[in-house]
């Protein structure tokens, strides 16, 4: 093993785990956005509206992250929407992020007994109210867990926008072993990155899980 | 420049082709996984300190980062120990680890969940351990996680896309290919999206059926 390279180009992961960083955190938001309002729609009233969420779902999860953001990137030029790598990354992602968010979110509302809403409607609450102030509140200590594993996927997931060129920790470790020829060091290098990344984030939720349970 | 379709036909075998490999590597890979997925869960849990610890290193490894990472360090690691395979080959050994990692992990659970009775009692009827958990511990252990696998298959389909980076002419690179000669991105890569969407349809509905046909009914 090449520790000596290792030393050498480390500053650069560094670097690099700050963009996958920021990549995620930005992702993150979007894709919570994008599965409530997922999520809204695949609980409306309205058929139609019930129907353009089930699509969702399905399209982007039917389909290759990879190749949504081929489309979104390469194909966007096309129909006028032009992005840099970055942001391509970040809004391909996300909206795709959304769609496993939006079942993680609506799982844990139709979870909710039936009864809490019947409860608050007797109660005289509106439509609204009982979904903010009754059945939210429950659903939300629900989604932690869950949408902790959506982060985890999703921040593997930031990986593919080296596809599309974004400087981030895959695309340093891809351009490291082209040059050195020394796949095993760059692996190593970022991957422990990576499973730092990974850790903190999988603390971060227990923390906030065991939060928001209550006893 | 805006969309034209009328240049897709001619390069619709090009894409087939892609998605006949993109095929035969999820299958592939699949069933790398499968059983190596039973492997690694033996191994983990019935194996001695020093096959369980690079195990549980391996997998926590593999769970921590992300496939695409992977590949590249399958690919050009093998390379590098004088290992020359074929690109597909490396991609399918690279997917088929990755998934059986995951796949391990349903199975390590669900074998500590089979009833302790049930080996105990293999036992008594003479079986060795090795066989008690062959024919007795792992195939209830192995039904009762057929769902969650079945899942992890289909994401394994998706995933399969992430080969063409290391260059496996399937789906992906085959969109990649026609772009190259027409410069018509959206037009190839949505037509790969909507040819991966059928393949998912497909393997969901082959999934849930052979779910239907292993799973023990309750």
């Amino acid at each position: 093993m090449d520790i000596d390279l290792m030393l050498r180009v480390y500053p650069f992961f560094i670097e690099a785990a700050w963009v996958t960083i920021l990549l995620s955190v930005l992702t993150a938001i979007l894709g919570l956005i994008c599965g409530a309002l997922g999520a809204a729609a695949r609980l409306s009233r309205f058929v139609l509206v019930r129907f353009l969420g089930a699509a969702y779902v399905s399209l982007f999860r039917g389909t290759p992250a990879l190749i949504q953001l081929f489309i979104l990137y390469f194909g966007g030029p096309q129909i006028g929407i032009q992005l840099d790598a970055f942001e391509a990354g970040v809004i391909g992602l996300g909206i795709n992020a959304g769609a496993y968010m939006t079942e993680t979110i609506r799982g844990a509302i139709i979870s909710i007994d039936k009864g809490q809403r019947e409860a608050a409607r007797t109660l005289g609450l509106s439509q609204w109210q009982t979904m903010y102030k009754v059945i939210l509140p429950q659903a939300a200590r629900l989604m932690v867990r869950p949408l902790g594993v959506n982060l985890n996927m999703l921040i593997k997931a930031t990986a593919l926008v080296a596809a599309i060129s974004v400087i981030e920790l895959t695309y340093t470790a891809q351009r490291y072993i082209g040059s050195t020829y020394k796949p095993f060091e760059m692996f190593l290098l970022a991957g422990i990155l990576y499973m730092i990344i990974i850790y903190v984030t999988g603390r971060g939720v227990a923390w906030l899980d065991r939060k928001v349970q209550i006893n | 420049m805006g969309l034209d379709f009328s240049v897709v036909p001619k390069y619709f075998d090009i894409l087939l082709l892609g998605c006949a490999w993109t095929i035969g590597i999820t299958v592939a890979a699949a069933l790398l996984s499968f059983f190596g997925g039973i492997l690694f869960a033996v191994a983990a849990l019935y194996g001695p300190l020093i096959i369980r610890l690079p195990f549980r290193l391996i997998a926590w490894v593999f769970m921590g980062t992300p496939l695409l990472l992977q590949l590249f360090l399958i690919y050009f690691g093998l390379v590098q120990i004088g290992i020359d395979l074929p690109a597909f080959v490396a991609g399918i050994i690279g997917l088929g680890l990755h998934f059986a990692v995951y796949n391990s992990e349903l199975i390590q659970t669900a074998i500590l969940s089979v009833d302790k009775g049930q080996m105990e009692a293999a036992r008594t009827v003479g079986l060795s351990r090795g066989q008690a958990l062959r024919k007795v511990v792992i195939p209830q252990a192995v039904r009762a996680v057929i769902p969650p696998i079945g899942n992890n298959m289909i994401a394994l389909l998706k995933d399969s896309a992430l080969v063409s980076v290391i260059g496996v002419s399937e789906l992906t690179l085959s969109a990649q290919r026609a772009i190259g000669a027409t410069y018509r991105p959206f037009e190839f890569y949505l037509m790969a999206a909507a040819f991966y969407y059928v393949i998912n349809l497909g393997m969901e509905w082959v999934v849930r059926k052979i779910e239907r046909r292993i799973s023990i009914s309750r």
